[in-house]
């Protein structure tokens, strides 16, 4: 029997098929499995014998670069493996991207041991190999470590330390700001929302409403929320304690949505409500309890009174237009720009998690 | 105090955590040499520290810098405790002693513990100061260049070959020491380490003495081997050939330098000539024959200017008096242009004028060549090993009484020799002139304590008891030379298989010189090459340039005649005239173990061939064993043999080259391998199929089963010869018949009339196709061969492979290479094997390693493994080991189609075009040229003779030989066209390389790409300098084998580690390649229920900065930067 089979090359030979089987978590096995099922032997004449050893090999290859992969820079500095940069390149992203079904579980949940241990419901859950559960949930807990004491935009932060491409960084922006905030994904009325979903909404959170979207230069980084500016979000409270500024604001909004649409009685009915849904949101943002349920009273609050009402998207997108803008018009509301900071974001957010 | 040695520590990175609590390092740098040690601060808290160190200096005698290595220690100071290492890193300074190596050595190394591997990397400058004037040296040989590469290296030209160096020294091993019972394994390890590495520098140093002794200043195809005797000692050896090289410039000529510019500039333009052939014609050099630089290898040279300035360099230098065969512009395209297809013609028409040049013929009476008969003798296992060859010798004609007498003279300059061998696989063209066949010899010993390690007599005793043997096989060939030499020894505990090849040749005079004549040379010559610096290589060239003319055999087919007389042939084989020529007699199969030489003349492409072998034997103990392991040799050899010459004719092939066995000796078991490449040389005749035949006729159903064999085989036969494109043209007659004889006349101007029609009358052109080689089906070794001859697996398409420097029908590589190691080992479970089970497995796990290549480097295709070198041990009783280093390179399919089909089909239409091309340079030629020379020639006969030793280095075949010869597939080794592949390995975009904010020590940017390989050159680029050799010694051991992986995790990394170890020292010395890499020695020893294991390996090559050909193109010469930026640094020091 073979005993020992080693093959090394000056490049580090290294098949994505392969790659993407390990990280995928299968046993070498299941890995040889699926490429005989995937006819690469009739292709290349190759033996079971051949494929097993070239598994083998890869694994073990893999399993050596591991190490370097968590700290990607140095994948670029290291002298065990020479690996040309597009591969280097292919390794890293291909490491650090993860099913957004798993991120989905694990998003707003702490990063902690705890949660570690109950991965093995969300391997159940999505199917997705425990090992590559593990590894996806180790590789946002790593990410998180190095940014949350970083200064600096987030996802500049998470692209140059990780090496990663602009759009993975920004979904670990949106999982690292979720962890961070603690935000609640996990409720039942939640769970028709996607992680690209929640993805979004982070990103106009980070964008907009943390220290660094003001000023980036700013000792603290843009994990956390901008506190004055939660703190400035009560004062919007006016907008639906003073009676007048209410009924003009509805009548300013009717007005403006008069023949556009078709449940425009339906929202003639409800302006107040769902008026009082947003601003009282708003209101209450300066407690970190009710940043947590940021997603869950938006849906409670306005997606789910629209969606009974059968609003459809476009319907929605023309309200809070003419919800924000009208704002602007009223006399004696003098919070313009915190207004424009708070709705743009929940507009974006809205419309995203608005699945018709 | 003859030198200065300083070395600077300036920061590290990637250290391990040493202490746990704080997850750092408080790491510090011991640094010494010989005796003397400096210290680094502590530099604490740190994983990335920045010492930045004074510079540490060392006042040494250049003994001692050859000797030793630079250590360097890291360590993580400990208030409490001892000091801990973290590692170790030894730099060989060896590359800094010699003036046109590197200057310095400054990077990134890795640190190295024998037990944890790779620890972090330290960055080190390192410089030597060398006071006095070199010629001083009376123990060290400082200056002396060594080259593992076994061609005169690509940016060298040859002035002179002097012949074989050996040496080697002897110690205790520091693992059988009883101190190492009570040291730890890391010590133990470490001892052994520094050990090799002092005893490497020792005996590169002497061999260094005894190259200045014969007045060379190189050493070519160095090969140091360990033998590791185990109780005895330990043994490192190491043979090379001692050249005087000359440098052709770094610069690379069309970019940097403008082609007007002043003659002596010119000379230093890079010649990369080899495959150009060169001798130039003189017009009558007033100083005839001597010391002819090698004009074969640097012809571009003067191609290249002259249109400009050929006057020029005519005045400037008296004595090279040239006339260049080309004197039309185009040739200048050979020089600047990388492009392949310019260089073919040009290489043709060189070829051409080559044979025109033929010196009439001398008359040399019978004494001469019956003494030359005299010598030819041979012993009883010669005969038995050849055996296997065709039979019989049809009676023919010496080709020309000049032959015999150059010979003659050659062999008696060579016989002054002690040994007229040479490590060398390729040479310059005109220098290997015939080639008699393999001579080989081993011996079995005993090893017994080395008693005193300064005399180490047994040692060398038995090794030339060896070479006496190799020399009088060469004799008994006819030959004078073994060119391709090399030596191996096969351990098992007590008892030691020492075994030595080469080929038996017959060599041009032109690169060697002796007597009295040669000795002046060498005094004017010394001091001008020793005498430091950059200036010196312009200055001599002109005094050296001068040409000699010698015996020309055509380039295409004139190693193949036989160098032996044809009444006294040693061996059974079947002559024939040349295919090519028709002139001289060819055997019907050439075996040999030098490359194929880039003028052969092939059909088709080539394949790797390898016959595999296993028997049992007895345990046994003492002279009882070494007897029994003895007498079972010769069998091996011949069934090995057998096993070679059938595959061979089953891929349709004539000729093999590269030609390695392997013998390797256990405790119940011998292993034979041999690997070689197969080719169709055009010259030798056709080879006849396999026939199968059964002793019983009457048994219908055992005739059926006969005839389905014989069926498989045929059509195996006509597969591998479309898949080989060996299509020798059915049509030879034909062809031959009319329109050839004309220009060969023509080309043949100075050799007589008669004499080459005789020699069409006859020729017997039916041969080839009547003689069967004839297998026996009852035998059961008969039975074991087919089974043999059908189980090889075919390569898969768009793959071939071959264990030389190059493949015949393959010229455009692309710039895409893969080096790799392999490494298998199979346990025998059942120990009652039969031979025959054996060899299955044997021959499976081979086969199986083979499949694996190329299933694993499928994205390459279409591509070649070139330089497959298989290595077999027994680590144990019932372990076999196979390591395999390779090179994968692709290649360009669209020409390789064309190749092939002018390879294949056209092979004779392509032999008349030469003819065609060669006709018309004569033409072109000024025709009193041509006759002057030959008057000269013929004028001057005596004058001619005592210089014009032949220098014939025999080898001798163990066991057989065979010739062939092969069409013009001029295969280049430099120039390889680039332009469709993208460089791969290109250095990293400056957006990875970015930087952590955090952490400033990994600013130094991204690591620059080193490419390795096991040949001497790099597909589509140049080498523009060689920085010194690579010769590394490492152990590594674990404790904990399960945690590491297992065995293949262990060696996996282990390997990994050494070639990042390599690659980085090749970095520091400022280069981005290593070439002739080799892994020497991978001993791997385990003991999985202890949890353990350990390997030692060894590795060696060349390191050099080459260029990329499309770069060289450019304007602007830029060649990679990191690489730039080093050696530049490294010049101006």
């Amino acid at each position: 029997s073979v005993e020992l089979d080693v093959f090394v090359g000056n490049t580090t030979i290294m098949d994505k098929e392969v790659y993407q089987l390990w990280l995928n978590g299968y046993t070498v096995n299941d890995a040889v499995k699926v490429r005989i099922d995937g006819g690469i032997m009739e292709e290349c004449e190759a033996s079971v014998e051949v494929l097993l050893s070239d598994t083998m090999d890869q694994y073990r290859t893999f399993q050596m670069c591991e190490r370097l992969l968590h700290h990607p820079t140095k994948l670029a500095n290291q002298l065990l493996f020479q690996i040309p940069p597009d591969r280097q390149a292919m390794l890293i992203e291909r490491y650090y991207a993860f099913d957004d079904a798993f991120a989905r579980e694990v998003l707003g949940k702490k990063l902690s041991k705890g949660t570690k241990k109950d991965l093995d419901d969300v391997s159940a859950k999505t199917n997705i190999t425990l090992k590559s559960c593990r590894r996806q949930f180790d590789n946002f807990k790593r990410v998180f470590k190095v940014v949350e004491e970083l200064k600096g935009p987030l996802v500049e932060n998470i692209r140059q330390h990780f090496l990663l491409p602009d759009q993975l960084a920004r979904d670990y922006a949106a999982v690292v700001f979720f962890a961070n905030n603690r935000f609640e994904t996990g409720k039942k009325k939640l769970q028709y929302l996607t992680f690209q979903d929640f993805a979004l909404c982070a990103g106009q959170l980070i964008n907009n409403w943390t220290l660094g979207a003001v000023d980036n230069m700013m000792e603290d980084m843009d994990v956390d929320l901008d506190k004055e500016f939660l703190q400035d979000l009560k004062e919007l409270k006016i907008l639906i304690t003073d009676k007048d500024l209410l009924d003009q604001h509805k009548s300013l909004v009717c007005t403006a949505l008069r023949g556009k649409t078709n449940v425009f009685t339906e929202m003639e009915a409800n302006f107040k409500n769902l008026s009082r849904g947003l601003v009282n949101i708003a209101a209450k943002l300066i407690n970190a309890k009710d940043v947590r349920d940021f997603f869950i009273d938006l849906v409670e609050k306005f997606i789910e009174p629209c969606r009974s009402d059968r609003w459809t998207s476009i319907d929605v997108n023309l309200y809070l237009t003419h919800y924000t803008n009208s704002a602007h018009i009223l006399d004696t509301f003098k919070h313009h720009s915190v207004w424009t900071r708070y709705m743009g974001v929940i507009k974006s957010c809205i419309l995203r998690m608005y699945h018709e | 105090m003859p030198g200065k040695l300083k070395a600077k520590i300036v920061a590290g990175r990637h250290l391990p955590v040493m202490d746990r609590a704080s997850d750092l390092t408080d790491a510090f740098v011991e640094v010494k040499f010989g005796n003397t040690t400096f210290k680094t601060d502590v530099y604490p808290k740190s994983l990335n520290p920045q010492w930045n160190s004074e510079w540490f200096k060392f006042e040494v005698d250049d003994e001692d810098l050859q000797d030793e290595p630079l250590q360097i220690t890291v360590l993580d100071h400990d208030t409490y405790s001892a000091n801990d290492a973290i590692g170790k890193v030894y730099i060989d300074i060896d590359p800094l002693l010699c003036s046109e190596a590197a200057t310095v050595i400054s990077g990134w190394l890795p640190i190295y513990d024998t037990i944890h591997g790779i620890r972090g990397e330290i960055n080190v400058l390192v410089k030597v100061d060398l006071f006095n004037d070199l010629n001083r040296f009376r123990q060290s040989s400082c200056g002396i260049k060594f080259f593992c590469t076994t061609s005169v290296p690509r940016c060298y030209r040859a002035v002179m070959v002097h012949g074989f160096v050996e040496e080697l020294v002897v110690n205790e091993d520091p693992e059988y020491q009883w101190i190492d019972r009570i040291r730890t394994p890391r010590a133990s390890n470490e001892a052994r380490q520094r050990l090799i590495f002092l005893m490497s520098g020792e005996l590169q140093r002497k061999i260094g003495l005894k190259v200045l002794e014969m007045g060379g200043n190189a050493v070519v195809g160095y090969l140091q081997c360990f033998d590791l005797e185990g109780e005895s000692g330990l043994v490192v050896r190491a043979i090379g050939t001692a050249c005087t090289l000359e440098k052709i410039s770094t610069l690379p000529s069309t970019a940097t330098q403008p082609s007007n510019s002043s003659p002596s500039k010119d000379m230093k333009e890079p010649v990369f000539g080899e495959e150009a052939p060169g001798v130039p014609l003189s017009s009558g050099p007033p100083t005839p024959l001597r010391a002819q630089t090698f004009s074969s290898f640097s012809p571009s040279k003067s191609y290249s200017r002259q249109s400009s300035s050929s006057d020029t360099e005519l005045s400037l230098t008296p004595k090279t008096v040239r006339m260049y065969l080309c004197p039309s512009a185009p040739a200048l395209e050979c020089e600047s242009s990388p492009l392949p297809s310019a260089y073919l013609p040009h290489h043709l028409r060189l070829g051409m004028a080559t044979r025109s040049t033929t010196p009439p013929p001398l008359h040399v009476s019978q004494s001469d060549s019956a003494m030359l008969r005299k010598c030819v003798s041979f012993s009883e296992e010669l005969l038995l090993a050849a055996s296997g060859m065709g039979s019989g010798g049809s009676a023919g004609k010496e080709a020309g009484p000049l032959k015999a007498l150059l010979r003659q003279q050659t062999q008696s300059a060579l016989e002054q020799r002690e040994y007229p061998f040479f490590t060398l696989t390729s040479f310059p063209s005109g220098f290997l002139l015939h080639v008699g066949g393999v001579v080989s010899a081993r011996s079995v010993k005993l090893l017994d304590r080395i008693h005193n390690p300064d005399e180490p007599e047994t040692r060398d005793a038995w090794w030339e008891e060896i070479r006496q043997e190799i020399k009088s096989h060469v004799k008994a060939l006819g030959c004078h030379a073994v060119v391709g030499y090399s030596e191996s020894t096969s351990i098992c505990e007590e008892v030691c298989i020492l075994s030595a090849s080469g080929t038996a040749a017959i060599l041009s005079s032109r690169f060697m010189q002796d007597g009295s004549l040669d000795v002046e040379h060498r005094l004017s010559r010394q001091p001008v090459v020793f005498t430091s610096g950059a200036d010196r290589v312009e200055g001599d060239m002109g005094s050296s340039a001068s040409l000699g003319f010698e015996e020309v055999a055509p380039p295409g087919c004139g190693f193949c005649h036989i160098p032996y007389d044809e009444l006294n042939i040693p061996f059974p084989a079947q002559l024939t005239y040349c295919y090519c020529c028709r002139r001289n007699k060819v055997p019907d199969v050439l075996f040999t173990t030098i490359d194929l030489p880039t003028e052969a003349n092939v059909t088709g492409k080539g394949c790797l061939i390898q016959a595999r072998l296993c028997r049992t034997k007895k345990k046994g103990q003492g002279e009882g064993n070494a007897t029994a392991i003895s007498n079972l040799l010769p069998f091996l050899e011949y069934e090995l043999h057998t096993q070679l010459m059938n595959k061979l004719k089953l891929r349709g092939m004539n000729a093999l080259f590269g030609l390695r066995i392997q013998i390797s000796v256990g405790e119940t078991m011998l292993l034979g391998l041999a690997s070689a490449t197969g080719v169709y040389l055009t010259a030798l005749p056709s080879p006849g199929g396999i026939q199968i035949a059964g002793k019983t006729p009457s048994d219908i159903t055992y005739e059926q089963h006969i005839s389905n064999m014989q069926k498989k085989i045929n059509d195996t036969i006509a597969k591998n010869k479309e898949l080989f494109d060996v299509n020798p043209p059915e049509v030879v007659e034909e062809i031959i018949g009319s329109p050839i004889p004309e220009p060969r006349q023509r080309s043949r101007l100075f050799r007589s009339h008669s004499e080459s029609s005789d020699e069409v009358s006859e020729l017997d052109l039916s041969h080839g196709k009547k003689d069967t080689f004839v297998l026996e089906i009852d035998d059961t070794d008969a039975v074991e061969d087919i089974h043999a001859l059908l189980t090889d697996s075919p390569t898969p398409p768009g793959f071939y492979s071959c264990n030389t420097e190059i493949m015949p029908g393959i010229q455009n590589w692309t710039s895409a290479i893969q080096m790799f190691t392999s490494v298998r080992v199979f346990r025998l479970n059942n120990a009652n094997l039969t031979n025959q089970g054996l060899n299955k497995i044997f021959t499976d796990l081979c086969e199986n390693l083979l499949k694996s290549f190329y299933f694993k480097l499928r994205s390459l295709t279409p591509c070649c493994l070139c330089h497959l070198n298989f290595t077999v041990a027994i680590p144990e009783d019932e372990l076999i080991q196979v390591a395999v280093t390779a090179v994968a390179m692709s290649f360009d399919k669209d020409q390789a189609l064309e190749n092939g089909r002018h390879g294949g089909e056209k092979t004779q239409i392509k032999a008349i075009h030469e003819n065609d091309e060669q006709l018309q340079f004569n033409l072109e030629l000024n025709p009193d040229s041509t006759k002057g020379l030959a008057d000269i020639s013929g004028s001057h006969p005596s004058a001619k003779a005592p210089s014009v030793d032949y220098s014939s280095f025999a080898d001798r075949c163990s066991s057989w030989i065979e010739q062939l010869r092969l069409k013009a597939h001029t295969m280049r080794r430099g120039s390889i066209k680039t332009t469709s592949s993208l460089e791969k390995n290109s250095p990293l975009p400056e957006g990875r390389s970015r930087s952590l904010r955090s952490n400033r020590s990994y600013s130094g940017g991204s690591v620059a790409v080193v490419k390795m390989t096991p040949l001497s050159f790099i597909p589509g680029a140049k080498i523009i300098k060689y920085l010194g050799i690579i010769n590394m010694f490492f152990i590594r051991e674990t404790t904990s084998l399960r945690e590491e992986g297992g065995v293949s995790g262990f060696l996996h990394s282990f390997i990994a580690e050494v070639f990042a170890m390599v690659r980085a020292h090749v970095a520091a010395l400022g280069g981005n390649a290593v070439v002739s890499y080799s892994m020497k020695e991978c001993v791997f020893m385990e003991n999985p229920n202890k949890n353990q294991a350990q390997c030692l390996i060894n590795v060696s090559g060349d390191a050099v900065i080459f260029v990329q050909e499309s770069e060289l193109e450019a304007t602007s010469v830029q060649p990679q930067s990191a690489t730039t930026q080093t050696s530049n640094g490294g010049e101006g020091t």
